[in-house]
């Protein structure tokens, strides 16, 4: 539904020219929910403006719905824009307007009549649940009842893609809680294509099928969500989960850990697993089969969609020869484990 | 008080009246578009002419720049052109119009700026063509802003077509100089000034309930 190939981005020319975004590739299918996450700065909103042609590729080609946007003409652009919805961090309403008339007003531009727009604004604001907020304005109205309203604006349209600029970032747990089901009640009912980008592992985990990562303006990373958080593969990766997690060893620990391994240290691993690993009680087939103790350091257990992640941090107690059999066990079993260090025993 | 001396004051405020009611109309329905124009044609903006943008501040600006009285007198003959006459009423409407336009425009500029960026950029989103965003969200979302800029102007072109007796054009600033300053009478000094403080204190706060009613913010 969406295809970004070989994008880029470039601000000014020259020396001082600074690029935004660096030969993305992107493909968001049809009816999926795609994110994609960064720290700010990282080019998460040029990305997502270049879909639309608010911010014109300085190279490469977007295509969306089968159609290429940057051969376009201008008037051919605009009519494209009626299939592509967008939704902002600020909301973005007319204060000027009421709720029904920043709803009506994309179908306003597209030249409806009255009674076209009347039938099409009151199912949306069914939808939304915005029925008895019709008559009131924005200013009337909290954060996640405006970005209600701007969603239901973008949908007034009926666009096949929705974009979601920072959707929920200025909103509080609950609401963005609340916003986000809407989303996926959206994306279910009108098998809506969206493409998201955030800053928050949250929103990813709560809706999304996919997710990219993207750093200093390039997609370094791209998976499905459940293999994100279960194993990202890049660094920035790790820091987005665990920051996320908060499951980082205790800090005095960290202090007595060493790289390598000597004649007296037992490794200590963090462990994720998920599918069938989660409901093997592995840790008790540790001691058993391979003649390992293991010392719990953390541990907690989070669903991801339908998947359910567990996360581990433990200390392998044994000879170096049981403990590296033990280590071969675990990742014979499907999990992923990463070797945090090496303590002293007697420490 | 004699009853020539009654109509006399009532001609001057109907001609103080007509002065800036006509010169006041013309100025918003010329400067409110040449505000958009400074504002579409900046840089980065929904029109972005840098050059036009520049080309048309600086006229701006050299027509705030003259003082009033100069200009009056400096436009002469394009009074005469416009109204065929360059004494009279109707000869001072046209430098009090002049004088309105670049100062409604640079107002309505500033109302604009108010609007923040992501309205332009939604309305871009949903396939708004330049004109619609003016006109669905550019001039509705800076009404207000607008209105207190129209306000501001009447008042101003109130206490300007005071200087309107420098070209015969009569009204209220005229009737207190020749009458109450020239001749030393206090009373009609007094009435032409307290007539002209009712005047503006009406139109702004005409001004401050329409303000009220276009704000929704």
């Amino acid at each position: 539904m969406i295809r970004l190939t070989n994008v880029s981005k470039t601000y000014g020319n020259g020396p001082t020219a600074i690029a935004a975004l660096k030969n993305i590739d992107l493909h968001v299918p049809r009816g999926s929910i795609h994110g994609v996450i960064g720290l700010s700065g990282a080019g998460k909103s040029t990305l997502i403006r270049c879909v639309n042609l608010l911010e014109r590729p300085t190279t490469g080609s977007v295509v969306v719905d089968g159609q290429e946007l940057t051969t376009l003409s201008a008037a051919e652009l605009n009519q494209a824009r009626h299939q592509i919805g967008m939704i902002f961090q600020h909301f973005n309403l007319l204060a000027s307007r009421t709720v029904f008339a920043n709803i009506a007003l994309p179908l306003e531009l597209m030249g409806m009549d009255k009674v076209e727009i009347r039938d099409r604004v009151m199912p949306l604001l069914d939808l939304t649940g915005l029925e008895d907020k019709a008559d009131k304005y924005p200013a009337e109205l909290s954060g996640g009842q405006k970005q209600r309203v701007a969603i239901a604006r973008a949908l007034a349209s009926r666009p096949k893609v929705l974009l979601c600029d920072e959707a929920t970032s200025a909103l509080d747990p609950q609401t963005t809680g609340s916003i986000l089901e809407l989303l996926q009640d959206i994306n279910r009912k009108l098998g809506l294509t969206i493409l998201l980008i955030t800053h928050e592992m949250e929103v990813v985990k709560t809706i999304c099928h996919r997710v990219g990562l993207i750093s200093a303006g390039e997609l370094v990373e791209e998976a499905d969500v459940g293999d994100f958080f279960t194993a990202p593969r890049t660094r920035l990766g790790r820091e987005f989960l665990n920051d996320f997690l908060e499951l980082e060893p205790p800090k005095a620990l960290v202090e007595r850990l060493e790289e390598a391994a000597g004649e007296h240290t037992h490794p200590v691993v963090r462990l994720a697993f998920t599918g069938d690993a989660v409901s093997t009680p592995l840790v008790s087939r540790l001691a058993r089969e391979c003649g390992v103790d293991v010392s719990i350091l953390q541990a907690k257990v989070e669903s991801i969609q339908d998947r359910t992640l567990g996360l581990m941090i433990a200390e392998l107690i044994g000879t170096p020869d049981k403990t590296r059999e033990a280590l071969a066990y675990l990742e014979s079993h499907d999990l992923h484990v990463e070797v945090l260090g090496h303590v002293q025993r007697d420490a | 008080m004699s009853s020539a001396m009654l109509n006399l004051i009532l001609k001057a405020t109907l001609d103080t009246l007509y002065m800036v009611g006509v010169s006041g109309l013309v100025a918003a329905l010329l400067g409110v578009p040449l505000g958009v124009l400074l504002y579409i044609t900046r840089p980065r903006q929904i029109l972005a002419k840098p050059l036009t943008n520049q080309v048309l501040g600086v006229i701006t600006n050299i027509g705030r720049s003259v003082p009033f009285i100069i200009l009056m007198v400096a436009i002469i003959p394009f009074t005469r052109m416009i109204v065929g006459t360059s004494i009279g009423t109707n000869a001072a409407i046209v430098p009090l119009t002049i004088a309105a336009i670049p100062f409604v425009a640079r107002l309505v500029e500033g109302a604009l700026n108010e609007i923040p960026p992501g309205l332009i950029e939604a309305a871009q989103s949903m396939g708004a063509t330049p004109y619609q965003i003016i006109t669905k969200v550019l001039l509705p979302e800076a009404k207000s802003g607008i209105v207190t800029g129209l306000t501001i102007t009447v008042v101003t072109l109130i206490s300007y077509s005071a200087m309107a007796g420098a070209v015969g054009g009569g009204g209220l600033g005229d009737l207190g100089i020749r009458y109450g300053y020239n001749r030393f009478d206090p009373l009609i000094m007094l009435i032409t000034v307290a007539i002209l403080v009712v005047m503006v204190q009406g139109f702004q706060s005409l001004g401050d309930h329409l303000v009220r009613k276009a704000d929704h913010k």
